[in-house]
Formats: structure tokens, C-alpha cells, sequence
């Protein structure tokens, strides 16, 4: 379904992003790994058209929406969350989704049934008539991720959705992410909790200082020493060996 | 009906009776505060619900005005037709300072004065071709017969600011009720997120400062039928700009009430100075006292009391 | 066509023009640069300047460039508790808030102004200000020619003080990096402040500089802020050599705009340059990305 080949993104004179693929199939929940600093909010930024790209190729759907506009990206049936969480502070949570449900829709009574709908999906209904700005950082997490499944995309990006959550939020959001799977939509998400990746994940992409350097199942690339050194630094794999 | 229903039929009630006993001077107090509120809401709809700040409305004012006058005077067009030629012509203003300023990607501050030079422009043009009779400024011969958009009792153009104020409360309620509206709010708290959920951010602002302008134009016509002058100052000057800001933030940016509280706030504080100042003798001038005063609420507002007055009646002041 | 003579005298006195705004950008350049303050009071502040120079002179009868060293410390104190008691305290969240205070400050100033001083435009006449030196067919009014170099050397100064002096040095690390600045135990309120005062002190000096050769009315505020802006714009926010190249530019496009346009529309060119430059390249000549 999205097909990223040897993409490259630099500032300056840092190669942020230095010609990574990688590929998402229909149905499958994709994480993408890597240490601090190793570029994938980069990656993820290039692929939804906040920043376009040096070089490479991004195909959704067949189409090739390299370089395109984040909203003719979203029409397409890609949306991604914000891995800082940008709610809308001075409105409610229930409008705060509804904007992502006028996305396909222009009636307001039918954006507000699947802004309440969605909200349910993600166990928000509580919440609806908060403030944006009155949320905690679980419930904005959650916003994010409401805010984006309203627009009915085929293909989500989630940015470090678990970033800043207790153990009992993070079961929570992976089961959310699974039921958001079953409604048949596509993930590709970027985690540092471990647990969440394994437990959701079926493909893992590790990205380190802005080159893929391993791919398979969450079990095949823990053992993979190539990770394990750029987590852990150089020489480390040996050391695991020993 | 719900309270706030029958609150508005009330008020608009009230405001039909007013320059029934009243008399021609609070007419025409009550003319200018409905007035303003009517102007002040075409900057909310840019400024208050889209975030859009701009320090330059008076641009679409004039255009406006200057338009009708033009058509009117020159042309021989009669009012009521050059009107909505006015509003035409403020819609294309706004949307040419809106293409320019947004594909060149000016936000806050940056586009907020960059209305101001283009509001600049157009006062030096105004003030030295020849078709706007530069300096001088333009006369509307003085017939006041309905046909010629002049009523000879102030109660008519009471009446039609009450209707213009309607109008644009209206016009405020619909945007809060529509998608338009709720991708505007969204694009005012967070352009970024706005964009991530499928808002073409350009096309809405765009939109929304072609709305706008169309609107202040209509007032600028308004305004030079009832004064049946307009020279540059009046026309461009940035005491227009100031003042359809001020009301905006006083009352409630992004409000649908707010430029109407605003504009009663706003000129019971003149009225109030001007009484005050009646005392003093050495005050000749009032109008200064009064901005004098504005500007100190500008200051109190922004920093403590960004939500506006209408902030005060509400326990979470709520937006658009 | 206009004959050349005129246009190299024109050019001459927008060249003096400009290095009095050079002084007037540099403030607000580092007004910005250090406090990130977009400061709309800008113009109204320069009036006021204005004004104290006129009564000065008008009530105690001191010579406005003999005023100098006054005018310039009692504005650097009036920034400062300008900055501390009002600006500093309310100027919390969105950039726009910010521009939106200086805006209900020049307007404070501006009608104040109207209100105390009347509308009417005030001069100086100082026993000089008939001489002039000539330079081929110009015709340079002296006091001009001494406004410019006193301008250039207080820039000069400025700029050494930045370079030397230790709270130049705090003032520029504050501009760079404020969190670092404050982890180093530098006390940043205070630098702002300071910094907000220097910047109301250049408006003091130009101030002097201008009263000479120029007048003074409520309303000159405004035709100066857009000026100080379209400069600071033009030489790139926060850029002190941008401010000094920005400010010649446009007082030499003023004087030809005059020359070219008329008085009247040939103002208008420097608000096609502010609303050209902030289209085409926002960042200035030398600024560096916002």
C-alpha cells in the first residue's frame, strides 16, 4: 500500500534521511524503530508532505504523492499524528475531532455522530466536552490519534503514540491500535516502547542515523546485531554474544 | 426557545424600539454602534475566528467607499447599485492581499503588517490620482431621497445598520455552524494539525479574507452615503483599522456577539469621556482622551483578558 | 528627465537621511534580535523623544545636539521601566500578542501626545541650521551633515559596547541562546530590559539628531514606524549591518522617491519595498531564517 524508495532529507548539511525504503501492505501494522535522533519523525515528515524530500520516491496506493501538499496527501488516505501533540487547545474535544470528520463530510450533524463515534472508538466518550487545552497527555495522545482515524484514512501514520504514558495507558492504546487494525485500516507507527511494538507489530523497520539497517519481525531484529549495536553502541553485540 | 434565543429576539427588539423615542443624537450614537459592530465583525471573521490578524482592514473600508463614490459621482451610477460593486471590489482586494500574502507563507505578526503597507498604499494612491480627486477627497451631492441611497431622517440609516448588524451576526452564526467555520477555528489553534487532517489551510484563509472583504466594503459605502464625504484619511487612515480591532478583541475575538459588546463598550467609554471632558476645560479635542483609553484596554485585554468581555459571562469561554 | 545634478543631490541627502534611520532601525533591530519583540511603539516613542528634545530647548533653551547625552540616558531609563513595569510583564504567549501590546502603547502615546501637546507641528530653529556645505550642485544643510556623523558615531560606539563591554557581550549571548544564557547564570529579565532600554535610547539620540533639520507632530509616529519596519525588514531581523545597510537604502529611495514622484506618492515607495520584501524574502538581506 505505501511504498517508500531511497528516500533522502537534509538540513543544512545533515543527512537527516539517507535513502530509506520501506514498504506497508495492506493490513499489516508496520513499527519503525530507532534511537533518538535516528530520523524517523524526519522520515515520517517526508512521507506525509510536511517536508519534501531530496530525493526518493513515496507511492500510496500506486499513486506517487511524493512532494504532495499534506491535505491532497490526507485526500488521498494517508493522515499522520504529531508525535508533540498539536490538539486544538480553545475547543472542545468533540469539535477537535469533528474537524478531522468534516474531512468527508460537509453536513455538521453527521460530523458530530462520527466525532461521538470515533470518540467511543478510542474511550473518549467521557471527554467530549473538554478543552483541548484541558486534556492530559494520555487524553491528548488519544485525541491525536481520534482526530486522525475521523477522516477515515485507508493508511495511518502514528508518531510515538505511547510516548509519556503509564503501563495500564499504553495496554490501553495498543488495544485501541488493534481495533483500529480490525476496522481495516493500515498502520505504520514509530515507538520507543519496546513492549508496544512487539505486541502490535508484525514488520519492524530499524532506522539509525538516517539509514534502514534492519528489517523482519520484532523477534528477528532483536537479535540482530547490527541493532543491538545502535542501541546499545559499538562493540556491544559481541558483548551480548559472549 | 432557548434562553439565548429569546435573549437576541429581545435585544432585537429593543434595538428596533430605540430610535423610536429616542432622540436624533443617540439616533445616530446608536447608528454608529451598530455601525461598528457591523465593520468590527467583518475584521472577527478574518481576525477572531481564522486567527488571521490584520492590522489593515481599513483597506476593504475604503476600497469600498471609494468604490461606490466613484461610480456614483464620476459614473453616474445610482447608490444602490454601486453597492454591491463595492462589495465586489473589496471581495477581489481581499482576495489578491490574501494570494500574495499567503502563498508567500505570512503568518502572525508578518501578515498583520503587511495589511498595514498595503492599507498605506492605497492611502498615497488615494491621495494622488486623479479619479479619487486625491487630497480634496469627494463630495456626493448632498438629495436625500431613498433613491439615492440618502435618507433625510437619521432613523433610516439606523435601521439599515441594525440590518447590517443582523446581517453579519447571522453571517458569524452560520460560520460557527458550518464545516468553513470549524476548518477556520482549526486553522487559528494549529495550522500544522490543520493541514495533517485534510485542510487546504491556503484555500480557507483565502476565503475567508475574501468574505471579509466584502463585507467592510459594503460598510465603506454605507459610511460615505451617510457623511456624503471621503477623502484618503478617512478613507485609508488606520484609526478605522484600530478601531474594527479593538471592538473585535474587547468584546470576544472569534465571538459571534463579541464586536457588538465591543462597540457598546467602546462607545459608552467615549461617551463617557466626553461627558468627563465637558467638565474640564482644557480639554478641547475628546477624541484622543477616548483612544487614549482604548488603547489601555487593548493592552488590559491582550494580557489578562485575551478571551475578551465575553470572557466575563462565561464559566468556560467558549469559541467558535 | 531629471537632470543628474538633482538626482546626486538627492541622493546626497537621502544618504545623510538614511544614517540618522540607521540609528533609529538599529534599535528596533536589537529590540527584536534579543527579545524577539516585534516593537509597534517604535514610532510613537521616537515622537516622544521628539518632543522632549523640542521642550528642552523651547523651555531650558538647550541645543538639541547639546541635549544628547541627556536625552539619550533619560530615554535608555524610560525603556527600561517602559520594558520592566509594562511590555515585560504582559508580553507572555503568542508573537502576536506581543505586536498587539506595542499597538495599545502607540496608541497610548500617540493620542496622549494630542491630547497634552496640541496637534499643532513644532521646529526647532537653531542659529545654524541656514548654513549649508556644498558638495558639486548639493547643497547640504549642516546640521544634517553634523546629524549624520553623530549618528554614525553613535553607531559606532553601539557597536563597540556590544563587542566589549560585558553586558554587550550578556546581550549577545541572551540574543543567541536564551536558555543557555540563563543556565550560565546571566540574569535575562534584566538583560531584556536593558536591551529594550538601549533600543528606546538610540530613538533618543535620533531624536536629537532629527529635531534640527526636521519637525515634530502626534502623528509622526506613524510615518516612522513604517519606515523603521520596511528597514529592519529590508536589512533582515535582528542584523545590525543589515539595519545600517537597510537604513541607507531607504533614505535614498525616500529622497528619489520625492524627487521622482512628488512629495506625496513618492511615499510610496517605501511601503512597496516593505510589502515587495516581506513577499519575495521575508528574512531580509541578512537575516537569518525566523
Amino acid at each position: 500500500m505505501l511504498e517508500v524508495h531511497e528516500l533522502s532529507k537534509s538540513f543544512g548539511g545533515l543527512k537527516a534521511v539517507d535513502q530509506a525504503s520501506l514498504d506497508v501492505r495492506e493490513g499489516e501494522i508496520v513499527g519503525l524503530i530507532g534511537p533518538n535522533g535516528a530520523g524517523k519523525t524526519t522520515l515520517f515528515a517526508a512521507i506525509a508532505g510536511f517536508q519534501p524530500p531530496d530525493a526518493g520516491r513515496v507511492a500510496f496506493a500506486g499513486q506517487d504523492i511524493t512532494g504532495l501538499a499534506p491535505h491532497k496527501i490526507c485526500a488521498a488516505g494517508m493522515v499522520r499524528t504529531f508525535q508533540i501533540t498539536q490538539p486544538f487547545a480553545k475547543i472542545s474535544v468533540r469539535e477537535n475531532i469533528m474537524v478531522g470528520a468534516y474531512f468527508h463530510t460537509a453536513d455538521s450533524k453527521l460530523a458530530r455522530r462520527e466525532a461521538e463515534a470515533v470518540a467511543g472508538m478510542v474511550g473518549m466518550t467521557g471527554q467530549l466536552d473538554q478543552m483541548g487545552a484541558d486534556l492530559t497527555v494520555a487524553g491528548r495522545k488519544r485525541l491525536e490519534l481520534a482526530r486522525a482515524l475521523a477522516t477515515g484514512p485507508r493508511l495511518l501514520l502514528l508518531d510515538e503514540v505511547m510516548a509519556g504514558l503509564n503501563p495500564t495507558e499504553i495496554t490501553e492504546i495498543v488495544q485501541v491500535i488493534r481495533d483500529i487494525r480490525e476496522s481495516g485500516i493500515t498502520i505504520l507507527l514509530i515507538e520507543h516502547v519496546m513492549q508496544a511494538v512487539t505486541s502490535l507489530a508484525e514488520r519492524v523497520y530499524v532506522l539509525n542515523q538516517g539509514r534502514m539497517i534492519a528489517d523482519g519481525t520484532p523477534a528477528a531484529i532483536a537479535q540482530d546485531p547490527q541493532v543491538i549495536e545502535a542501541y546499545l553502541g559499538h562493540g556491544a553485540a559481541k558483548v551480548m554474544r559472549a | 426557545m432557548s434562553r439565548q434565543a429569546a435573549l437576541c429576539l429581545v435585544g432585537l427588539a429593543a434595538a428596533v424600539m430605540f430610535p423610536l423615542v429616542a432622540p436624533n443624537y443617540l439616533v445616530n450614537v446608536g447608528m454608529m454602534v451598530l455601525f461598528v459592530a457591523f465593520i468590527g465583525q467583518s475584521w472577527n471573521i478574518a481576525g477572531g475566528f481564522a486567527g488571521q490578524t490584520s492590522f489593515g482592514h481599513v483597506v476593504f473600508f475604503g476600497t469600498g467607499a471609494y468604490t461606490s463614490t466613484i461610480l456614483q459621482v464620476t459614473y453616474g451610477w445610482n447608490p444602490w447599485l454601486a453597492w454591491p460593486a463595492a462589495m465586489l471590489a473589496g471581495a477581489i482586494v481581499g482576495w489578491v492581499i490574501a494570494v500574495l500574502s499567503f502563498r508567500a507563507g505570512l503568518r502572525g505578526s508578518y501578515f498583520a503588517l503587511i495589511t498595514l503597507a498595503f492599507a498605506e498604499v492605497f492611502r498615497i494612491l488615494a491621495n494622488s490620482v486623479p479619479f479619487t480627486r486625491g487630497g480634496l477627497g469627494m463630495l456626493i451631492k448632498a438629495d436625500p431621497r431613498p433613491i439615492n441611497f440618502q435618507f433625510r431622517d437619521p432613523i433610516w440609516f439606523y435601521y439599515l445598520a441594525l440590518l447590517l448588524c443582523v446581517v453579519s451576526i447571522l453571517i458569524a452564526w452560520q460560520v460557527t455552524r458550518s464545516r468553513f467555520g470549524a476548518r477556520l477555528v482549526a486553522i487559528r489553534e494549529n495550522e500544522d494539525a490543520a493541514r495533517a487532517l485534510g485542510i487546504d489551510v491556503f484555500a480557507e484563509k483565502v476565503k475567508v479574507l475574501t468574505l471579509s472583504g466584502a463585507m467592510c466594503a459594503a460598510g465603506g459605502t454605507f459610511y460615505a452615503q451617510k457623511y456624503l464625504y471621503i477623502d484618503p484619511n478617512i478613507a485609508f487612515g488606520v484609526d478605522k483599522s484600530v478601531e474594527m480591532l479593538l471592538v473585535s478583541m474587547v468584546g470576544g475575538a472569534g465571538t459571534i456577539f463579541g464586536p457588538l459588546i465591543g462597540s457598546v463598550t467602546l462607545t459608552v467609554i467615549n461617551e463617557v469621556t466626553r461627558a468627563v471632558a465637558s467638565v474640564v476645560p482644557a480639554l478641547k479635542n475628546v477624541q484622543p482622551l477616548s483612544l487614549v483609553v482604548y488603547g489601555i484596554m487593548l493592552v488590559l485585554i491582550v494580557a489578562r483578558l485575551p478571551d475578551g468581555l465575553i470572557g466575563l459571562f462565561r464559566r468556560k469561554p467558549r469559541h467558535a | 528627465m531629471l537632470d543628474s545634478q538633482i538626482i546626486f543631490a538627492g541622493v546626497l541627502n537621502g544618504l545623510l537621511a538614511g544614517g540618522i534611520y540607521v540609528l533609529v532601525a538599529v534599535g528596533l533591530t536589537l529590540i527584536y534580535g534579543v527579545l524577539h519583540i516585534i516593537n509597534f511603539a517604535h514610532g510613537s516613542l521616537l515622537m516622544l523623544a521628539m518632543y522632549a528634545v523640542f521642550f528642552l530647548w523651547r523651555l531650558v533653551g538647550v541645543d538639541p545636539y547639546a541635549a544628547l547625552p541627556l536625552v539619550i540616558a533619560g530615554a535608555f531609563i524610560f525603556g527600561f521601566f517602559l520594558y520592566r513595569l509594562v511590555i515585560g510583564r504582559f508580553s507572555h504567549g503568542r508573537d502576536e500578542n506581543i505586536l498587539l501590546i506595542t499597538l495599545g502603547l502607540s496608541i497610548v502615546i500617540d493620542n496622549a501626545a494630542l491630547l497634552f501637546f496640541g496637534g499643532d507641528t513644532q521646529t526647532i530653529d537653531v542659529p545654524y541650521a541656514g548654513a549649508f556645505v556644498e558638495i558639486g550642485a548639493a547643497f547640504l544643510p549642516l546640521p544634517k551633515i553634523i546629524s549624520f556623523a553623530a549618528s554614525l558615531l553613535i553607531c559606532a560606539a553601539l557597536g563597540l559596547y556590544m563587542a566589549r563591554s560585558d553586558t554587550g557581550k550578556a546581550i549577545r549571548a541572551v540574543a543567541k541562546e536564551r536558555q543557555g544564557a540563563r543556565l550560565v547564570g546571566i540574569d535575562v529579565d534584566n538583560i531584556f530590559a536593558i536591551s529594550y532600554g538601549i533600543g528606546i535610547a538610540c530613538l533618543g539620540a535620533a531624536a536629537c539628531l532629527l529635531m534640527p533639520t526636521f519637525y515634530v507632530t502626534p502623528s509622526s509616529g506613524h510615518a516612522f514606524v513604517l519606515v523603521a519596519f520596511t528597514i529592519v525588514v529590508l536589512g533582515g531581523m535582528g542584523s545590525f549591518v543589515g539595519a545600517a545597510v537597510g537604513g541607507f537604502i531607504i533614505g535614498i529611495t525616500e529622497a528619489l522617491g520625492g524627487l521622482l514622484l512628488g512629495e506625496q506618492l513618492g511615499q510610496i515607495g517605501i511601503s512597496l519595498i516593505f510589502i515587495l520584501i516581506l513577499l519575495l524574502k521575508p528574512t531580509g538581506l541578512f537575516g537569518s531564517k525566523a
